[in-house]
């Protein structure tokens, strides 16, 4: 039997997964990191992307997280995410018309405070569209 | 004495009265389950970002450069109370409860010589704190209980607003005034400082500090605290406003439910004194028949 670490995805409305996976990959705000049984304890913050979980040396499942932040311990990895959602339950049209809406947004902020939450969309809407064409 | 039929049509409107406070209460109890769950549901990640911030809070400690979210702005002149009430009355002493409590507190504020400010969640609330604190009044938030619940963008927006506010410097404490949810008959109004943020107890911090020696921070303690705090924000108003809309479902169940049966009481006692009264009124005019016929 192969060593497993218990992931744990959790959103402010739900506990959405909570199970052992042989490995997950994670897109933490500086660079990717795969996530192993018996890792090193870290936290580190989430940029918008897709964290990929493994079984048997394949991708079985990819989650589209628009950032938060993850906590990584010998037993288990706890990620809390802003928002989750499958990859295959993402549409093409609904995040290019995110993506619209977040330009468009951003072109009319005023304030720094509006300007920043824009440009935040615009990384998730932007992020939806490379997680859905690879 | 009423007449007959004066008791008649009051025992019609009370069993009226009774049909409604009932279906109140039964829709009261069908929200009560989707908000209950909706509550439990969001306790994990309020449970496991306390964890991890309590943690990042003994790790940087209140060194120079701490945020301001952490460590505070050095006074405590301007107090911002969040205050969340229901939209709407007939749930017993619910919004009675949260607004005792904030006047007290804004009372005993106001004493020391401190500022206070109000944000009003709840339509309710704001109604009852307008002729007193009308002025403190900043902000006032209604209709976030949607159809399908309650949605973490209005939490979030409530959050940034408080955000917005604090950066401003408008405000030095902020604490969240709502009623926690313990069960369908009892709820309790409860205070809590969100910020500056305050971690679990201290020795809980201890613990947390012995193991956070071995923790790895990317990209650093001080930019995952200043990434984590302000989401906390939203995060803590979320589990309030939660908390607080199972709490008022279950007080509307339990007072329609005191209605309900009190209605059914005043029903019974109605219908003896119209029994009552309608014997009352045959034997007379049995015995005026008799004694005509005595009479003869």
């Amino acid at each position: 039997m192969t060593d497993t670490t218990v992931l744990e995805l959790v959103s402010p409305s739900a506990l959405l997964k909570s199970e052992p996976v042989e490995m997950v990959v994670v897109p933490g705000t500086d660079g990717n990191f795969g996530v192993l049984p018996k890792h090193s304890p870290m936290i580190s913050t989430i940029r918008p992307g897709v964290i990929d979980i493994y079984a048997g040396g394949k991708v079985s499942e990819r989650i589209f997280v628009a950032g938060g932040v993850a906590e990584v311990n010998p037993e288990r990895c706890t990620i809390l995410a802003e928002e989750a959602v499958p990859v295959a339950d993402l549409k093409a049209d609904e995040a290019q018309a995110r993506l619209e809406k977040a330009t468009a947004d951003l072109k009319e902020a005023s304030t720094a405070h509006d300007k920043a939450n824009a440009e935040r969309a615009l990384d998730i809407a932007r992020a939806q569209i490379a997680a859905l064409t690879n | 004495m009423a007449s007959l039929k004066d008791l008649r049509s009051r025992i019609a409107s009370v069993k009226s009265t009774r049909k409604i406070t009932s279906a109140m209460k039964m829709v009261a109890a069908s929200k009560l389950r989707r908000a209950q769950d909706a509550a439990e549901a969001a306790r994990p990640y309020a449970e496991r970002m306390g964890t991890m911030l309590g943690r990042l809070a003994t790790a940087v400690g209140s060194n120079e450069g701490a945020p301001k979210l952490l460590a505070g702005t050095g006074k405590d002149n301007v107090h911002l109370l969040v205050v969340f009430t229901a939209d709407r009355g007939l749930c017993g002493g619910f919004n009675a409860s949260i607004v005792k409590a904030t006047r007290l507190k804004a009372k005993a504020l106001v004493a020391e010589g401190k500022t206070v400010k109000l944000i009003c969640v709840g339509r309710k609330g704001a109604d009852a704190l307008k002729r007193e604190f009308g002025d403190n009044i900043v902000a006032r938030y209604t209709g976030i209980e949607g159809k399908k619940g309650i949605d973490f963008s209005s939490a979030s927006d409530v959050g940034d607003k408080v955000l917005a506010l604090y950066e401003e410097g408008e405000f030095d404490v902020c604490t969240i005034f709502y009623n926690k949810f313990v069960s369908a008959i009892s709820q309790v109004a409860t205070a809590q400082q969100l910020i500056p943020f305050v971690g679990e107890e201290a020795a809980e911090q201890e613990e947390a500090a012995a193991t956070s020696a071995v923790y790895d921070y990317e990209p650093s303690e001080e930019a995952i605290l200043a990434d984590l705090l302000p989401r906390n924000v939203g995060v803590q108003i979320f589990g309030a406003m939660l908390e607080s809309s199972a709490s008022e479902h279950g007080a509307r169940m339990s007072a329609m439910d005191n209605a309900t049966r009190n209605a059914g009481d005043m029903i019974d006692r109605l219908s003896i004194q119209y029994n009552r009264s309608r014997q009352a009124q045959i034997t007379n005019e049995l015995i005026e028949i008799i004694s005509g016929a005595e009479a003869l």
